[in-house]
């Protein structure tokens, strides 16, 4: 827990000092007609990095340590994260409603060892009840990919 | 004065399109409040997409209704599963599952239902008398007074907010630091983008919604270990009626759970700790106090009751200032912005339909919601008897739906999974997210209200403090912040002293 409070902390820590970086670029002053475009992020940028050096004392005075994830819990963490990612992925080339098909699929087959029949009416159920509602009724398009494409739409 | 601005909202919310809009909100709502990972907030993200083609006003309808659904879903959950919905329904939990346990569930569903439409129509009769006159207040209010209150609104977060107040600062600089990326709308320079083309557009608030609360809560509940054990829910309409013969008996806990929820509730983060509050209230002043938490009827009055009325009065400062209450209301302003309204006291002037429609759907959507929670309970508690592995990823194509269809860009999906990531994390380390994302929301407007302050007064923080409105506001906003630093020296002149529990509001 101390190693992730540690880290978080010097991260937006890091974070803090590029806005300050950036903000002394555009100016942080007061300009001919009010205060610059740096103004404000500069002066959040240095109140967050005063605030982390403040939790990393914290963090360091903290005796208690218990792990920040063991190794049991990760297992169903990555489990949702990994696959969700390659969703990302696949919809950028293929399309939501592909990808999210085979994401679907996948997890019930995977995680949940579901039959082939559920999986089959599910994984086409979702995607395409999607389509009618955002696509159909509300006029909100998704991204599409080839496969829309051949079917013409 | 009011009754006539009434009586023209609800010719508004009981037209048959209304009506049936609320029907569907409150039923999707309570769907998303059963559901692990969904909750009101994202809820109302994800569907907000869907409203951009509606009028203005059957849209926060909608949106309204499914928060009502969520508050009304947080409890179903709480009492026959043992699983809080949602944050605020924890204290639900003490006595409504044991009372299912041992086979009262359907006694404590009608406590609990019944007990958060006592709550809620509390809060919506005060917003009915008071919004109009704090509107026209605020209509007197400069750029120093809009800037005071969003500080009292951020000061609250460190200073009320329970937990690690350092760690809630920095939760909110990093939202208004994540608001400034993109264009400075000002002097049209571009900000913190560093050469990346995506990240002119910023962030918007909306997938930073979807991602925290959703795909983060998703990580957390499997990383927990699911499992649902569920208790009957023995609901059958002698029940009910039995149920309410008994509920008049603890009026006094009605009372007091209403007026801590309305009070908690117009300041934000506030229905979590009022429902605890309520709960050790009801608890202090029972008759009955040793059978609290081993299956108390008052104590499931006690919280629901404060939730709810906080859930409402969460919508006050929304409609009437222009700044949201909780992180619902936020992307209910979110939404008001893109519907081409411009949120704050002049809406009351210019759009007194939609404002007037709104109130009087509060109304009409409470009854709605405590009848069709009543009439579907088991139908409702059957959600949680599907499969994990379809919940899942159902509930992630949903999100990433969701997030793409605010801009139509792929960028903003991504931006979704970066916000899981982030919100697991901030929430396992102890950062609340619900200032991250109120600062994210207000960001734009705190600082325009702080540059027109600063431009009024040629650059000095002065005036803050000599305009009298802004200067009391300003005084306990610095209070509030300082209340951390302030309570240990306190707590060491008084001795020690019991402290109230606190809880996260998402």
């Amino acid at each position: 827990m101390r190693a992730a409070d540690l880290a978080t902390a010097l991260v937006l820590m890091a974070l803090g000092g590029l806005v300050i970086f950036d903000a002394v670029r555009l100016g942080y002053d007061w300009g001919s007609d009010g205060p610059k475009s740096g103004f404000f992020p500069f002066w959040l940028a240095v109140a967050m990095v005063a605030a982390c050096g403040l939790i990393l004392l914290q963090a360091l005075r903290q005796r208690t340590d218990k792990a920040f994830v063991s190794r049991e819990q990760l297992r169903p963490v990555l489990s949702v994260l990994l696959p969700a990612t390659a969703m990302v992925v696949v919809t950028g080339v293929a399309g939501l409603y592909v990808a999210s098909a085979l994401y679907i699929a996948f997890y019930m087959r995977w995680v949940g060892r579901h039959g082939w029949l559920a999986i089959a009416v599910l994984a086409l159920g979702i995607p395409i009840v999607i389509f009618v509602i955002f696509e159909r009724w509300f006029l909100v398009p998704m991204p599409k990919g080839p496969l829309e494409a051949w079917l013409g739409f | 004065m009011g009754f006539e601005n009434l009586f023209l909202g609800f010719q508004i919310a009981v037209t048959p399109f209304n009506l049936f809009v609320a029907v569907v909100g409150i039923l999707l709502g309570t769907i998303i409040g059963v559901l692990p990972g969904l909750g009101g907030a994202n809820g109302v993200a994800i569907l907000l997409p869907l409203t951009f083609t509606m009028p203005p006003t059957s849209a926060i309808i909608l949106l309204t209704s499914l928060y009502w659904g969520a508050l009304f879903g947080g409890a179903i959950t709480s009492i026959l599963f043992n699983i809080p919905g949602e944050p605020w329904s924890v204290a639900t939990t003490f006595d409504g599952y044991p009372m299912a346990r041992q086979g009262k569930g359907g006694q404590a569903l009608t406590a609990a239902f019944t007990s958060s439409f006592v709550g809620a129509l509390f809060s919506i009769v005060l917003i009915t008398l008071f919004a109009p006159i704090l509107a026209e207040i605020a209509l007197k209010f400069g750029p120093p007074e809009f800037f005071a209150i969003q500080l009292l609104t951020f000061s609250s977060f460190v200073g009320l907010g329970g937990g690690n107040p350092v760690k809630s600062l920095v939760s909110i600089l990093l939202g208004f630091i994540l608001a400034a990326v993109g264009l400075d709308i000002v002097t049209g320079q571009l900000r913190m983008t560093f050469g990346v083309t995506e990240l002119m557009k910023g962030f918007d608030f909306i997938v930073a919604v979807i991602g925290l609360f959703g795909i983060g809560e998703i990580l957390l509940s499997v990383e927990e270990g699911l499992s649902f054990s569920g208790a009957a829910t023995g609901m059958k309409l002698g029940v009910v009626l039995e149920t309410w013969k008994i509920l008049p008996r603890y009026w006094r806990t009605f009372v007091r759970g209403s007026f801590i929820g309305f009070w908690m509730g117009f300041k934000p983060g506030g229905a979590t700790p009022a429902s605890f509050m309520s709960y050790a209230f009801a608890k202090r002043f029972s008759k009955n106090a040793d059978r609290f938490g081993k299956g108390e009827l008052e104590g499931v009055v006690a919280p629901e009751t404060a939730a709810h009325a906080a859930g409402v009065a969460a919508m006050l400062p929304m409609i009437t200032l222009g700044i949201p209450g909780s992180p619902t209301a936020a992307v209910m302003l979110g939404g008001l912005i893109i519907w081409g309204l411009q949120p704050g006291p002049m809406l009351f002037k210019e759009k007194p339909d939609f404002v007037w429609g709104l109130i009087a759907s509060m109304y009409t959507g409470n009854i709605i919601g405590v009848v069709m929670v009543l009439a579907f309970v088991p139908a409702f508690a059957a959600i949680l008897k599907i499969p994990f592995a379809i919940l899942t990823p159902l509930i992630v194509v949903i999100c990433a739906v969701g997030s793409y269809a605010v801009h139509n860009s792929m960028i903003d999906v991504w931006y979704m999974i970066i916000f899981g990531v982030v919100g697991y994390v901030f929430k396992k380390l102890d950062y609340p997210l619900a200032p991250l994302v109120l600062a994210l929301v207000l960001g734009d407007l705190a600082e325009n209200a702080l540059r027109q302050s600063l431009i009024m007064s040629q650059g000095t923080l002065s005036i803050f403090f000599v305009r009298p409105i802004s200067g009391v506001i300003m005084s306990v906003a610095v209070l509030f912040f300082l209340l951390p630093v302030i309570t240990p020296w306190w707590r060491r002149l008084r001795g020690p002293s019991v402290g109230t529990p606190a809880a996260r509001e998402t």
